[in-house]
């Protein structure tokens, strides 16, 4: 496992990846696309259907996934409208964004050499980031990060505990993910700062 | 431009919290990337968001504001605004 580095003569991050890893931040980064689209940022419908059809607003209440309430968390913890009214003007432009930011991964490892299907036993797969594609690299990390923490209850300072469980429980093996999201982030800011 | 700024009141702060996951080194490098600040400064709000659990990490008009808590929550920091006045 080797994270980030930056390339000296053309300052962009360079990361080599095993096909094992690269199918794995694939499919992590697929996930987040369909929680992304799955609940869809739209208001509940239950009036004039076609009223609905013809009501492009964001969503106002906030979402009942706590993946996504953490996603999009209320900007106004004191006023409900005030809060309704940022939720629907930004919800959708930031649910697009950070789709988008997985996708471009995604296409990014397949440009990269990875297979729909990983068969080939050692695979290496060779990325190069320039500052653009590093910093949607960045965010879409910090997305996969905050969606896996908020699944397995991460709290501050709780690093002990998860290193107690037993090797084959999967949330141990859903945490080590998480970590090594962690460290391919902490190298690519690394890369990037350099 | 930056006579009005002057003039008016800016009563509205973005606030960043703290949370379990965001990485150190991250934070700082979103407040130097987006607001530009110094890599001292990026550091200090760092730490107070570490420490204190939260840090106000920008001030001005609620448009402002609320177009820098939207690029927080592009970035995953988990941020909120409010009238300071």
């Amino acid at each position: 496992m080797s994270g980030f580095a930056r390339h000296r003569r053309s300052g962009r991050a360079i990361a080599t990846f095993s096909g094992f890893e690269a199918d794995l931040l694939r499919s992590l980064a697929s996930q987040l696309v369909e929680l992304l689209r799955n609940e869809r940022a739209v208001p509940p419908s239950g009036g004039d259907p076609l009223e609905a059809l013809f009501d492009f607003s964001g969503p106002t209440s906030e979402p009942e996934d706590p993946v996504l309430l953490r996603l999009f968390p209320s900007a106004y913890p004191d006023d409900d409208e005030a809060a309704a009214e940022f939720r629907r003007f930004t919800e959708g432009t930031l649910r697009d964004g950070k789709a988008d930011a997985a996708v471009s991964i995604i296409d990014a490892l397949e440009e990269a050499g990875l297979p729909p299907q990983l068969e080939e036993v050692g695979l290496v797969i060779d990325v190069e980031l320039d500052q653009v594609a590093a910093m949607t690299w960045l965010r879409s990390f910090t997305d996969v990060r905050l969606a896996l923490a908020t699944r397995l209850g991460v709290e501050e300072g709780d690093e002990d505990y998860w290193h107690t469980l037993p090797d084959d429980d999967p949330r141990a093996q859903a945490h080590d993910i998480y970590e090594w999201v962690g460290y391919l982030q902490e190298t690519l800011v690394e890369a990037l700062s350099g | 431009m930056p006579d009005e700024i002057t003039f008016q009141a800016l009563p509205w702060v973005t606030i960043v919290w703290n949370d379990p996951v965001n990485l150190m080194s991250y934070v700082t490098f979103v407040f130097t990337s987006y607001f530009g600040y110094e890599k001292k400064k990026a550091e200090k709000l760092m730490m107070e968001v570490h420490r204190d659990g939260r840090s106000v990490v920008s001030t001005g008009t609620r448009e402002a504001m609320e177009r820098d808590v939207q690029a927080m929550h592009e970035y995953g920091l988990w941020a909120t605004m409010e009238n300071s006045s």
